[in-house]
């Protein structure tokens, strides 16, 4: 009896050890499939000319070379705003602002802003930058729109790790007669940075393949050539990937697959990158 | 009866007052933590605050460089004067009282950065840049906490890598390195070994000829042992903490003349 017992427990553990294998398994099967998918038929379009290149012909000859520039231009225009006000607002709702129900209001609705679906933020753009501040479809107005957008998570993430700082750093330095922002600079921000970066890298590397709120802030369907300032449109990947696999008959078979091949390396090797940092600056802090 | 105490005590150590507390209150919001507390603590000597958990003995101690004020809702009334400035009531600068009253915590908390950032920590923000004098003032700390010979060759190594004894003696270097005069320690041994323990009760004995030191401690053989002085705190029906007894250490523990206090230190209770 004892030990029947025994082996019915035996076997339920190997149950449940081939269901959760398995659950992994049917997650890791679709991405390791559109991965390979992408990668074969993708990798023969790629080429020198491909990736420099102008496009020609509605995308069905030439390269893509202004949509990859025009990617990374969004990406730095959504850092450079997004970055510096989502940490200053971390570090006024965490270090300054008094717990009270205003307080406890915003921070829930910046959390919710992540759940915002991201063509009302296109929209919102239209709005505000495009019309109303005159900014025109331009790159400024596509980087200002995909910025608030990125805010909410540059927000909740440098607020998180400003949280995570262990309170005994704070009233070390507090007790040494640091100032209240001495602390915040040099001990907080110090320690909160990893996380930080972190946040602002995947918010980047999310606004990178944002195709909806673009659309109608100022990326072209063609633009042969470089944006000369922030005011002009621009190209854009995700919306070029659009462009060639949905809108132009006669796209030879290998370029839809090539473009998306090079959105998801310079989304991947964005957050490699954060990764590695984050690494470094770990193992600098632990010290030797 | 306290107050015959005082004079005892006044002719033994032979020093004046450095911190006073009159009738102090202090209130967590509705909750008063310290009823009418009153004592002198006297200059380039070791006062010990001891007591059961939760009597308000490291928030008695964190009157003296305010770091009550953290804590939303907390309220000060009655008197406390470092030398003879009253630290509440009227406006003072808190960052300049807190480089004349540093204080060392419970668990060592070295800052995240090399041993000698850590020293150079409140210098630098307090204005001073200058690389040599920095050099100086760090070799000077970490000499007077007894670290410099343990420490010298590794100045620009991560302080976490440092024991839990030599870190607890950083946070004392780095106290010392503000040129304070009070030093504030909060259960400063709790989490060290005894061998640790003994070296920062030797070190607290050498600073106590230049420092005025007030102690919390658990441990009443350290009381015992490294005091000149001894508060004793407990909680009142209302569970405030008052203030029992307060007298020369060896009258405190060898011939208490409060019932409690003598219950207490043989063990009775807390």
């Amino acid at each position: 009896m004892a030990f029947r017992w025994i082996k019915s427990r035996a076997s339920s553990q190997r149950i449940a050890f081939v269901l959760l294998g398995l659950a992994t398994l049917i997650v890791v099967i679709p991405v390791a499939f559109i991965l390979v998918q992408i990668v074969v038929r993708g990798a023969g379009t790629i080429s020198w000319e491909f990736l420099t290149d102008a496009p020609s012909q509605a995308g069905k000859a030439g390269g893509i070379g202004p949509a990859i520039v025009g990617t990374l231009y969004l990406m730095a225009g959504t850092l450079l705003f997004s970055l510096p006000i989502g940490v200053l607002a971390g570090v006024y709702l965490t270090e300054y602002a008094r717990d009270t129900w205003l307080t406890r209001l915003i921070n829930m609705a910046i959390m919710n802003l992540a759940g915002v679906p991201s063509i009302v933020y296109g929209l919102f753009g239209l709005g505000l930058f495009v019309l109303a501040m005159h900014f025109g479809m331009s790159l400024l107005s596509a980087s200002l729109t995909l910025a608030c957008q990125a805010l909410a998570m540059t927000v909740t993430t440098s607020r998180e790790a400003i949280l995570a700082v262990p309170r005994e750093y704070r009233e070390g330095s507090l007790a040494l007669g640091a100032t209240k922002w001495q602390t915040v600079r040099h001990i907080v921000l110090p320690q909160a940075l990893p996380g930080i970066i972190t946040g602002a890298v995947l918010a980047m590397s999310r606004a990178a393949g944002e195709t909806a709120p673009i659309l109608v802030v100022g990326a072209a369907f063609l633009l042969p050539r470089l944006p000369d300032s922030p005011m002009d449109q621009f190209m854009a990947l995700p919306y070029h990937l659009y462009t060639v696999a949905a809108h132009v008959p006669g796209m030879p078979e290998g370029t839809p697959w090539g473009v998306a091949l090079v959105l998801l390396v310079v989304v991947l090797s964005f957050n490699l990158t954060a990764t590695a940092i984050r690494l470094r600056v770990r193992r600098r802090r632990i010290g030797s | 009866m306290i107050a015959t105490d005082v004079q005892n005590r006044k002719s033994a150590i032979s020093g004046k007052a450095k911190l006073t507390t009159r009738v102090v209150r202090l209130h967590y919001g509705d909750f008063l933590a310290l009823k009418d507390i009153s004592l002198e603590i006297p200059e380039r000597a070791i006062t010990a605050i001891i007591g059961p958990s939760g009597c308000g003995k490291s928030s008695f101690l964190r009157l003296f460089n305010r770091m009550n004020d953290l804590i939303p809702n907390a309220k000060v009334e009655g008197e406390v004067l470092l030398d003879d400035i009253p630290l509440y009531g009227e406006p003072i600068d808190v960052v300049e009282l807190r480089k004349r009253v540093g204080m060392v915590f419970q668990k060592p908390n070295p800052f995240p950065m090399s041993v000698f950032d850590n020293v150079a920590f409140g210098p630098r923000r307090h204005g001073k840049r200058n690389r040599r004098q920095l050099e100086d003032i760090v070799e000077r700390s970490l000499n007077q906490a007894a670290l410099w010979d343990e420490v010298k060759d590794k100045l620009g190594q991560s302080a976490l890598a440092l024991s839990g004894g030599q870190q607890q003696r950083l946070c004392i270097a780095r106290v010392l390195a503000v040129e304070c005069e009070v030093i504030l320690m909060d259960e400063p041994c709790s989490a060290l070994d005894p061998i640790a323990t003994l070296k920062i009760e030797e070190l607290m004995r050498s600073l106590a000829e230049e420092y005025t030191i007030v102690i919390v401690t658990h441990n009443m053989q350290q009381a015992a042992r490294v005091s000149d002085m001894a508060a004793f705190l407990m909680m009142d029906e209302d569970r405030s903490g008052v203030l029992v007894e307060y007298s020369a250490t060896a009258r405190l523990f060898t011939n208490p003349s409060d019932k409690r206090t003598e219950d207490y230190i043989t063990g009775r209770f807390g």
